[in-house]
């Protein structure tokens, strides 16, 4: 069955996300109030084909590894549906 | 020695390069095209570059994409041989993609695309001004990672002022520890943000980047 498979992907806690920062200073310049902090990652969407949900969180955890993050300065998070 | 330069869908240093290397450094220059994968042509005494540009318009990430293209197979292959290979700006990020350097380049620390001359310390001199033009220039990579590369003395060029300090304001894109070059541990493989091959010419009023290609590439004596 086909499964949808998300990897979202976000920067690492410890590195400068310039633009989160600049996201953020759009929203102050807003008005908005209480927004401590701004981070800003991907969603990548997949439509994978496998016979378990666990096999095609396999086949994701494979691309995010091999591609959609690089570990030097993100981190991600599969979730299947 | 002759040189090799990959163009991918996205390059636009490539002429640059080949302008600089064939023109202003009198040397054999072949252009390479992404989707072949032959190197035959080329001994490890050869150099390839990876130039300059926005390989496959930069999605996902500066260099990831290209770094699955046929012919980066075979660089890499080449690279593990022991073939030198360069990679300017976009080179550098699909070099670090590939895993034949270390550490990762970020989002410049202060949100904007630079565009200026700054100057450089490392192999070939000190206080050499060479041009940049980067909106993901920012290396870096863990703690263990840095001290390592400097103590293998794998970093090759650091962002300085005029007279070769290196400071932070000197910094253009929040570097960790100024760092705008390495190669990796073997000597073979050198990355570095800064355009040595816009700096060639004396009739655009500036040849820094002659001693950058000449010490690394062309008349490097023994590796680094």
């Amino acid at each position: 069955m086909t499964y949808t498979v998300q990897v979202k992907v976000m920067p690492l806690k410890d590195l400068l996300d310039p633009q989160g920062k600049a996201v953020m200073g759009g929203l102050s310049n807003l008005g908005l109030q209480g927004v401590a902090d701004v981070r800003i990652g991907k969603n990548i969407s997949m439509q994978i084909d496998a016979a378990t949900a666990d096999e095609a969180k396999a086949i994701a955890e494979e691309a995010a590894k091999k591609l959609l993050a690089n570990p030097v300065m993100e981190q991600y998070e599969i979730s299947v549906n | 020695m002759k040189f090799g330069i990959v163009v991918f869908p996205g390059s636009n240093c490539d002429r640059d390069m080949q302008d600089s290397l064939q023109n202003d450094l009198n040397q054999e220059v072949v252009m390479l095209w992404h989707k072949d994968k032959d190197l035959s042509m080329f001994s490890t005494e050869d150099c390839i570059v990876l130039p300059g540009g926005f390989s496959y318009g930069d999605y996902l990430r500066c260099g990831a994409i290209a770094r699955f293209s046929p012919m980066m197979e075979s660089v890499i292959a080449f690279a593990n041989k022991g073939g030198k290979v360069l990679g300017v700006c976009n080179g550098f990020q699909i070099l670090c993609e590939s895993h034949l350097l270390p550490g990762a380049l970020l989002r410049n620390a202060n949100q904007k695309f630079i565009c200026k001359n700054v100057y450089l310390t490392g192999v070939g001199g000190s206080g050499l001004k060479i041009p940049i033009a980067h909106g993901e220039g920012r290396y870096f990579a863990d703690e263990k990672t840095l001290d390592a590369l400097e103590a293998n003395g794998q970093v090759i060029y650091r962002y300085c002022d005029e007279n070769g300090n290196i400071t932070a304001e000197a910094n253009p894109n929040g570097a960790i520890r100024n760092i705008a070059g390495i190669s990796n541990k073997e000597g073979n493989v050198f990355g570095m943000m800064p355009h040595p091959e816009r700096a060639t010419s004396a009739i655009l009023g500036n040849t820094d980047g002659r001693a950058i290609l000449n010490s690394l590439l062309i008349n490097a004596a023994v590796t680094i």
